[in-house]
């Protein structure tokens, strides 16, 4: 299933959903990733991912207020499910173990 | 964050616009809202030229199949898919229900395509000739026009020292410059294997010039006289697995080559394909004595000569410099005018003819032709379908009426005949790609070519489906725009009677000038075809002048063969096989030499007498069969006979002699004595005059044998007879023989491919229209199925009702008969002046073309009306 499977940036964007746990929405994402990464990201892209991390059930999502410094028009607001906690936490095990594995060697 | 910026800060409206317009309604709040947000942090932080680049760009990335396609909210989104879904499952119930429309349609339509795929298969084969090497545009052959007895003749050969002055005068001007002798066969040995290939002496630019994919060695030995370069397959059968490099081969059974490279063979679309290896033309120089003495002889026009031009210039260019070149070098030239120039690779293929030294339409005309007429085929399945569409559209008015009331756009419905029409003619496409398939060898070979389909060629196959969409869509225009036409009110209100729908007694104009269009067109290519056919014909049954069958000739290619030509010559009239044998210097169809010095007795002084000249032995008319009109044959009863000339009827017209024989004639010094006269051999085209011609006794010109075999013996025996005298006289080489018939019947491949591929295209033409006319005839008898039965219910015959149902086709055949009719005389007319020897335009083939177009109509119209007319009318009548 496709569902298993969370690509490099469906993992930032869920990171930056955890981070911002009460006000996780697109333009926050957008904001918290290009701080953190020092990248620039499209409104699109982050959008698509947060859709697809909805569909796989990772984060889920209800409509917030309307603020004034969005022209009047409401947001809709992540937060990370259980399952989308344990993807994280399984995904930083996973590199933990791989870094645990290279021997001293390999470092020349 | 932001709030004290003004407002008049504003995102780009056309962006914002753009998003509304794709964006469904439910995302579009959050989208706007987080745009908007970005927007403005980002004045402050990037400026607001950068904060608006940025804001489109994320409209831009908003615009995802991803997120335009989600439909997870309250409001279900009615999409366009739907309706295409709807109109998909429509065309298909359409095509199924009606399997003799929709064949007719997909067949004749992919026959259409298969035509137009094939030919421009072919025309792509042909514009992409030599294209191979890689300095095609550069290369070109040296040639020459020559103006005597007030013609201007045109030739690609060149005197021997034209190369020498051309590399000394205007060395910057080519890259490349190289000589070449014509391309022949020479037989190769190495050990036991013998073969017998073609190939060509060349200077050593000749490989690079032609850039020559090397495989092993390198291409640059040619400038030692005894190495050789072969060609893949040479190599491969005359060395196996073996390597081949600084391994020797004999050629013609007397000198020996090193090989030092193996290169590529050149593909079949290239003017060399057939040289399959390389001698060094120094070899053909010190070896040849003639060639030798032409060195310096600009009189002999004997030679190749090829070059590529420098980068910095132009064939222009060059021409101008070089264009006088032989007339400033050889005085004695100046009186036929010589003028050299460069005729470019490029041009070789399509573009080689000259009338009178004006470039005239050459195989480019073929490649024009058959383009017209494959996009008439197409043309005409085009037509069958639009036809069929509209004549069947009222069948489907009610389902326009309905589409209509219930708000259908008329652009929608345009669509969905247009989308109907496309997948019909994908179908078909699919279709002609697969008879395309299977036709590909049989085309090959009447066309004499080796065309491949391009299945791994992307850019074919976006043609390709490209032209299917076009062909959808203009098939399918017309009755579009047609059908969706209909006002719903009056469909709807006529329901049932189904002829109310068509607006007046012109409705059906549009359609039978497209089936006039259709006929005129078959019958133009019929009555084509015809003539070709014809032409091909009278030039088969022109009198040749000897007799081919059971005639033979071998061609003396080595020196043992010459040497012991007179106890083979004995040897072979010993086995009974051979009733006669004798030599001559070019082949019985053919002449290979001229010369303009001859003189006699009450010459024009003006006149040049450019005479063809062969060399014959004593036996040569007995062998050949040649009819003597006056005087007497050689003999050698005769020792003047040294100095006699038999010359041909041609001759006798062109040197203006009243009584030929007994003439003087000077030539080289000598003065010869007209002995005989004989009717004219057809030499060269047998579409065009026959050249003047004198034959000498001339034993060491002679390079072919020819055998009269024993009519009384069956040819195998004959010939298994005459083989072991050839290899005890010629050994190492292998007994290789042409029949003349067979020689002779090669000069009409050219025309006969025509003539195939002609009626190939007249047929499918014909049928296709015929198709055509089959669908409308069905159309009407079933359309008509009522008022037949009434009628024969009331006492109509069979013949009565044939008569009716047929009347209107026919009146519609006779019109485009009678507009084919002078097209075709004009057309055919213009072809036959390229022929000098040319059937007649009778009016017979016209009224055959006629007939049959008619006999043809008549059939397939009478088929669906004659089964209407023997119809049972209870079956008609009775559900009302």
């Amino acid at each position: 299933m496709k569902g298993t499977y969370l690509g490099e940036f469906e993992e930032v964007v869920l990171l930056a959903v955890a981070i911002r746990t009460g006000d996780a929405y697109g333009a926050a994402v957008v904001n918290e990733i290009e701080q953190q990464l020092g990248r620039t990201v499209n409104l699109g892209a982050v959008h698509t991912a947060l859709h697809r991390l909805e569909e796989k059930a990772l984060v889920k999502s209800e409509m917030g207020g309307a603020t004034g410094e969005r022209g009047g028009r409401s947001k809709r607001l992540y937060v990370v499910t259980a399952t989308g906690r344990r993807a994280l936490e399984e995904i930083r095990q996973l590199r933990n173990q791989m870094w645990d594995t290279i021997p001293k060697i390999a470092w020349s | 964050m932001s709030a004290s910026k003004p407002a008049s800060k504003v995102p780009p409206r056309w962006a914002t616009w753009l998003l509304q317009l794709f964006c469904p309604a439910h995302l579009a709040n959050e989208m706007e809202g987080d745009l908007y947000e970005l927007f403005q942090q980002r004045i402050q932080a990037i400026g607001l030229r950068e904060a608006r680049r940025r804001y489109v760009m994320d409209v831009f990335s908003l615009l995802r199949p991803s997120l335009m396609r989600d439909k997870s909210t309250q409001y279900p989104n009615p999409s366009h898919t739907d309706m295409l879904q709807n109109y998909m499952k429509i065309g298909f119930r359409n095509l199924a229900k009606n399997r003799t429309y929709s064949g007719i349609n997909i067949v004749g339509l992919s026959i259409g395509m298969t035509t137009a795929i094939l030919i421009g298969l072919w025309m792509w084969d042909e514009l992409s000739y030599n294209k191979y090497h890689q300095h095609y545009d550069r290369i070109a052959r040296v040639m020459q026009h020559q103006t005597y007895n007030g013609i201007t003749n045109t030739f690609p050969a060149t005197p021997l020292p034209m190369r020498a002055a051309l590399q000394s005068e205007h060395a910057s001007d080519f890259t490349y410059i190289a000589s070449s002798s014509w391309t022949e066969d020479h037989i190769l040995t190495s050990g036991e294997k013998k073969i017998s290939r073609k190939g060509n002496c060349v200077e050593p630019d000749f490989p690079f010039m032609m850039s020559l994919r090397m495989i092993k060695g390198t291409a640059s030995g040619l400038d030692n006289p005894a190495s050789a370069l072969l060609s893949e397959s040479v190599a491969e059968a005359l060395f196996g697995e073996e390597d081949p490099i600084n391994k020797t081969i004999k050629v013609d059974n007397k000198d020996y080559f090193k090989i030092t490279g193996i290169y590529e063979d050149l593909p079949y679309g290239t003017e060399f394909h057939d040289v399959t290896f390389l001698l060094p033309w120094k070899h053909f120089l010190e070896e040849t004595p003639w060639v030798k003495r032409s060195e310096t002889n600009w009189g002999n026009n004997s030679f190749l000569l090829l070059a590529q031009i420098a980068p910095n210039t132009s064939f222009d260019q060059i021409n101008a410099k070089i264009e006088n070149i032989k007339a400033r070098h050889a005085k004695e030239e100046a009186r036929f005018s010589p003028k050299a120039f460069l005729h470019p690779m490029s041009r070789w293929h399509l573009y080689s003819e000259w009338e009178n030294g004006v470039p005239v339409r050459g195989r480019i005309q073929f490649v024009w032709l058959f383009g017209i007429i494959g996009a008439f085929v197409l043309m005409l399945a085009c037509i069958n379908f639009m036809n069929l569409s509209t004549a069947r559209s009222q069948k489907r008015a009610k389902e326009v009426g309905i589409r209509k009331a219930v708000g259908s756009l008329r652009s929608q419905l345009v669509a969905q005949f247009l989308g109907e029409s496309v997948m019909v003619a994908i179908f078909a496409f699919i279709l002609a790609l697969l008879l395309v398939q299977l036709l590909l060898p049989w085309f090959n070979q009447i066309s004499d070519k080796q065309i491949t389909f391009p299945w791994t060629d992307r850019t074919s196959w976006i043609i390709g489906l490209g032209f299917t969409l076009m062909i959808g869509i203009l098939a399918g225009s017309y009755p579009a725009i047609y059908l969706s036409s209909f006002r719903p009110i009056k469909v709807l209100k006529g329901a049932g009677s189904s002829l109310q729908v068509q607006a007046g007694r012109f409705a059906a104009l549009p359609r039978q000038t497209l089936v006039i269009v259709q006929f005129t067109v078959s019958i133009t290519l019929l009555i084509g075809t015809l003539v070709v056919l014809r032409q091909i014909q009278y030039a088969k049954d022109r009198p040749v002048g000897f007799d081919r069958s059971g005639l033979l000739s071998v061609e003396i290619k080595t020196p043992d063969l010459q040497a012991h030509s007179q106890p083979l010559r004995d040897e072979l009239l010993q086995t009974g096989a051979a009733i006669d044998i004798s030599k001559s210097s070019s082949p019985t169809s053919e002449v290979w030499s001229s010369d303009a010095s001859f003189n006699w007795t009450g010459k024009d002084p003006d006149q040049l007498g450019d005479l063809g000249t062969v060399g014959v032995t004593h036996d040569y008319g007995k062998t050949v069969n040649w009819k003597i009109k006056q005087g007497r044959d050689f003999s050698r009863a005769f020792s003047t006979d040294s100095v006699g000339m038999v010359i041909n009827e041609s001759a006798v017209k062109f040197m203006g002699l009243k009584e030929a024989v007994g003439t003087r004639v000077q030539w080289n010094g000598d003065q010869y004595t007209i002995i005989g006269v004989i009717h004219d051999v057809v030499t060269g085209s047998p579409f065009m005059s026959i050249q003047p011609t004198v034959f000498m006794l001339k034993e060491d010109w002679t390079s072919f044998i020819h055998i009269r075999l024993n009519p009384a013996i069956p040819t195998r025996e004959a010939l298994s007879k005459l083989e072991p005298a050839f290899k005890k006289h010629n050994p190492g080489s292998p007994f290789e023989y042409k029949f003349a018939s067979d020689e002779y019947n090669r000069k009409f491949q050219a025309e006969e491919r025509i003539g195939q591929l002609s009626t190939t295209f007249a047929s499918l033409a014909i049928f296709i229209s015929c198709l055509g006319l089959f669908g409308l005839a069905t159309f009407f008898a079933e359309q008509r199925q009522k008022e037949i039965g009434i009628r024969k219910v009331l006492g109509a015959s069979v013949a009565n009702l044939w008569q009716l149902l047929s009347k209107d086709f026919l009146t519609l055949v006779m019109i485009s008969c009678l507009l084919a009719t002078p097209i075709a005389y004009y057309l055919m007319h213009d072809w036959l002046q390229q022929y000098t020897y040319q059937t007649a335009l009778s009016w017979w083939i016209f009224a055959a073309a006629i007939a049959g177009a008619f006999v043809i109509t008549l059939a397939t119209v009478s088929f669906q009306a004659v089964k209407a007319a023997i119809l049972n009318p209870v079956n008609s009548l009775k559900n009302e």
